[in-house]
């Protein structure tokens, strides 16, 4: 081929775009953000929130997530104590998408627990996949590899926490991802964006300067199931003992 | 024992070395070029995530046009409720801010989605009774959603006196 | 409602259908029947050998259905071979693929071919048409059936059966390990659930021998050999002590423990279990058929008697065996994972995971059985010649 002068000045430019555009796809090549410089967890406050909701829908809208199924979901807790004995109820109203109704029951404690994928260090989901669809990404989020993943719901059953469902026009697991997507172009995710409290945030505990980060080194926190020693990364400010 | 004795097995052999030598093959050309890069996955898994369509833009997104809104918002109480709570996902209009309108927001259904009372919530947190507390009012006719706080009990010109006086009498009754 | 209480949003609907009850149960009969089938060639149990080929036989038509159940429940079966191509080794359910293969070919098929590799020969020479090529192609072109290469045959085979039984011991332990090693649910987390897989596994492959030994036999006009049954009912009944014992074992330890799942466990055998579990699975399908077995051992009943009891020991032992499956796979879907509710189980008809296909493919072997008994006779008055293991090295 015969090349010009002026093909080429119009040739390169577009090779460029081109080849930013391949290169954005490539994890590593992407601007500004690098793999190894995060590990991601996440913060809720169980005193900030009010169960409006809002998580719930903004997940849902923001990753598609399909009627019926939750990558997140507020649950209530309401206990009663007479005369030393606990009785315990919990509901989640369509995952708590649509809020609570109210109850006028006196003497009751009563708040509300947002749950989502622990992103569990380590995760006995990823430990039973059979063929490596679902992982743990270098930068610390649990994902699944839809092209992969061949549907088998393993993941499903090993999942302490029943943040796991099965797609059910995809056939795939699926569950919350951090918002990946979101998280690796310097936004923060999904349902933390749309917490009108701050009850939930997102935490980098590779970043020395992040406040979340820094909230968990000098507050109180806890997180659900530690007997099951999951490495669990979703941590919470003012968790009852009674949460399940 | 004679070879041709067992002369049947070396034939088996060949029969289950045929089929491993066919299970290599197979192999080497279905694994995926990116399996093994990072973990035992497949290393564009990463990258297909990344590529998913973002639908919430983000606060920064917004201020950054919208500063009138962001000078109102920062002094009052809803200073930390980002946009797009209120505003659902507009990661369209930020990329075509002429052509994508946001909806306007109906008041009397969005405010009570945090502010509606329920024993549950955190005592400290403003929530009403709706049905007693405006008289059929949206929220917007008294409150303004970027800096909720009413500054003095003056009704806005848009309220009928009428209405004010029937929510004051109503808010009195409480009392 | 379908739920009590509360469960987590995303466990309301079960995950594992009753093709995952299935699939235990299939390949608990593999390896059951190839225990029995071990214990003449390897123990020496003279007695039982009219049920050894029978056994064999059994053994392939329901290690050919196993993987059906799966492939029907994976929500990307054209996806399966990647079980062989990246298997996750933490994963147990990655060996499926592997185990299954090799107790395949290297276990199963070997030993059918070396057993009846007389048989197929003659067939191949005495044959004609379509049956011809058939066996043609099984003997792999070799004639060769002297008294020397039947010598080989029965040495190797000897060793197979050998490596057979500790693989048959891991293609269904496995299993047992897959449900047994999940933390997240306590009614599976057990190191038992391994070791109750396979004793019910020789349970139900047993009893199945010897319902298939005595019906084929009936259909066929042949006299049951009583001192095989009554070996075969010996070692169920052995097999079924052993079970029972670990099944009591594992309840009373819950019982003792009372760890933080009790409650909503026991809660749940007590209402939607109790049918499948203390019914069906505890009371008719092991101390029914223990009853019925021990009776048979502590007194002398007439051969009638005796038949009629191992037919029916055999029914119940089936019922309760595939009971047990289904307890441990529905019932530990059953309870929500904050032991605060229950959901239930709707099993559909003709969908994909329905029972529809569940009764097809519990039908399906029986259908490969009738086919590989015409192909392989198990039996001597046939077609062919006496068979007789070449003397000496057995």
């Amino acid at each position: 081929m015969n090349l010009t002068r002026r093909h080429f000045l119009v040739l390169l430019p577009a090779a460029a775009l081109a080849w930013e555009s391949i290169l954005a796809g490539t994890p590593e090549a992407a601007p500004n953000y690098q793999i190894s410089e995060h590990w991601w967890g996440m913060l809720v406050d169980i005193e900030k929130c009010i169960g409006c909701g809002n998580c719930v829908r903004a997940c849902a809208r923001e990753n598609n997530v399909p009627e019926g199924y939750y990558r997140t979901w507020v649950e209530r807790y309401r206990i009663k104590e007479v005369n030393g004995v606990e009785t315990l109820e919990v509901d989640s109203p369509d995952g708590g998408m649509h809020g609570f109704p109210s109850s006028d029951e006196p003497g009751v404690k009563q708040f509300f627990v947002p749950k989502m994928c622990n992103h569990c260090a380590d995760s006995p989901c990823t430990q039973v996949c059979p063929v490596g669809a679902t992982f743990i990404s270098p930068d610390g989020v649990v994902l699944v590899d839809e092209k992969y993943c061949l549907g088998c719901r393993y993941c499903v059953q090993a999942c302490p926490y029943g943040c796991r469902f099965l797609h059910p026009q995809k056939n795939v697991a699926q569950k919350c991802t951090l918002c990946y997507h979101r998280i690796s172009k310097g936004l923060t995710t999904a349902c933390c964006e749309n917490c009108p409290t701050g009850a939930r945030q997102l935490a980098d505990l590779k970043d020395p300067k992040d406040p979340i980060h820094e909230y968990l080194r000098t507050h109180s926190v806890q997180v659900l199931k530690p007997h099951m020693a999951t490495g669990a990364k979703l941590f919470y400010h003012n968790l009852d003992g009674a949460v399940r | 024992m004679k070879f041709k004795d067992a002369a049947h097995l070396f034939r088996m052999a060949a029969v289950f070395a045929a089929g491993i030598l066919i299970f290599v093959m197979v192999r080497s050309f279905f694994v995926p070029r990116t399996f093994g890069q990072y973990g035992h996955y497949r290393g564009d898994a990463l990258a297909d995530v990344r590529a998913l369509p973002v639908h919430y833009a983000g606060h920064q997104a917004c201020e950054a046009c919208h500063t009138d809104v962001l000078d109102v918002k920062v002094k009052g109480r809803h200073a930390r409720v980002n946009c797009e709570a209120c505003h659902g996902p507009l990661a369209t209009h930020t990329e075509d801010p002429g052509g994508v309108t946001p909806e306007k927001l109906d008041t009397a259904r969005l405010c009570v989605k945090c502010h509606e009372a329920n024993t549950a919530k955190p005592k400290g947190f403003p929530q009403v009774v709706s049905a007693d507390h405006s008289a059929g009012l949206a929220c917007n006719e008294c409150h303004q959603p970027h800096s909720p706080a009413i500054v003095t009990e003056a009704p806005t010109a848009t309220v009928l006196p009428e209405k004010h006086a029937a929510v004051v009498s109503a808010k009195g009754a409480k009392k | 409602m379908p739920t009590d209480g509360f469960m987590y949003p995303n466990e309301i609907e079960l995950q594992w259908s009753v093709l995952i009850v299935l699939y235990p149960f299939l390949t608990g009969l593999v390896a059951g029947a190839f225990i029995l089938a071990s214990l003449e060639r390897v123990f020496r149990v003279d007695a039982v050998k009219p049920t050894y080929r029978l056994a064999l036989l059994t053994a392939l038509a329901f290690l050919l259905v196993a993987p059906l159940p799966l492939q029907l429940h994976l929500g990307h079966p054209e996806r399966s071979l990647e079980m062989y191509l990246t298997p996750h080794r933490s994963s147990a359910m990655a060996m499926f693929g592997f185990v299954y293969l090799w107790y395949l070919m290297a276990v199963l098929v070997m030993e059918i071919w070396l057993d009846y590799r007389r048989d197929i020969v003659l067939l191949s020479q005495t044959t004609t048409g379509v049956k011809r090529l058939i066996y043609r192609v099984l003997t792999l072109g070799s004639s060769n059936i002297s008294d020397g290469a039947l010598a080989v045959d029965n040495r190797v085979g000897w060793i197979i059966t050998v490596i057979g039984i500790p693989s048959a011991f891991l293609l269904h332990g496995y299993v047992g390990f897959i449900f047994g090693s999940i933390k997240a649910n306590p009614w599976w987390s057990t190191p038992l659930m391994p070791v109750v897989f396979i004793f019910s596994a020789m349970v139900s492959g047993i009893a199945m021998v010897l319902l298939l030994y005595m019906g084929l036999n009936r259909l066929r006009g042949k006299p049951i050999d009583m001192r095989c049954v009554d070996t075969v009912a010996k070692y169920l009944f052995y097999a079924f002590i052993i079970d029972f014992s670990l099944e009591m074992l594992d309840l009373i330890h819950r019982i003792y423990e009372s760890d933080e799942s009790f409650r909503s466990l026991d809660f749940m055998v007590h209402s939607r279990l109790f049918l499948s579990q203390v019914v069906i699975q505890i009371f008719l399908g092991t101390v029914a058929p223990i009853l019925l077995l021990g009776l048979t051992q502590v007194s002398r009943l007439s051969e009638i008697a005796r038949k009629r009891i191992y037919a029916l020991a055999g029914c119940l032992t089936m019922m309760g065996i595939f009971a047990m499956r289904w307890n441990v796979v529905i019932g530990g879907q059953l309870f929500s994972k904050s032991f605060l509710g229950y959901t239930t189980y709707k099993m559909g008809f003709a969908t994909r995971e329905g029972l529809l296909p569940a009764v097809v493919l519990t039908v399906l072997p029986f259908i490969i059985l009738f086919v590989l008994v015409k192909l392989l006779p198990p039996w001597a008055d046939e077609k062919t010649e006496p068979i007789a293991r070449s003397a000496g090295v057995h």
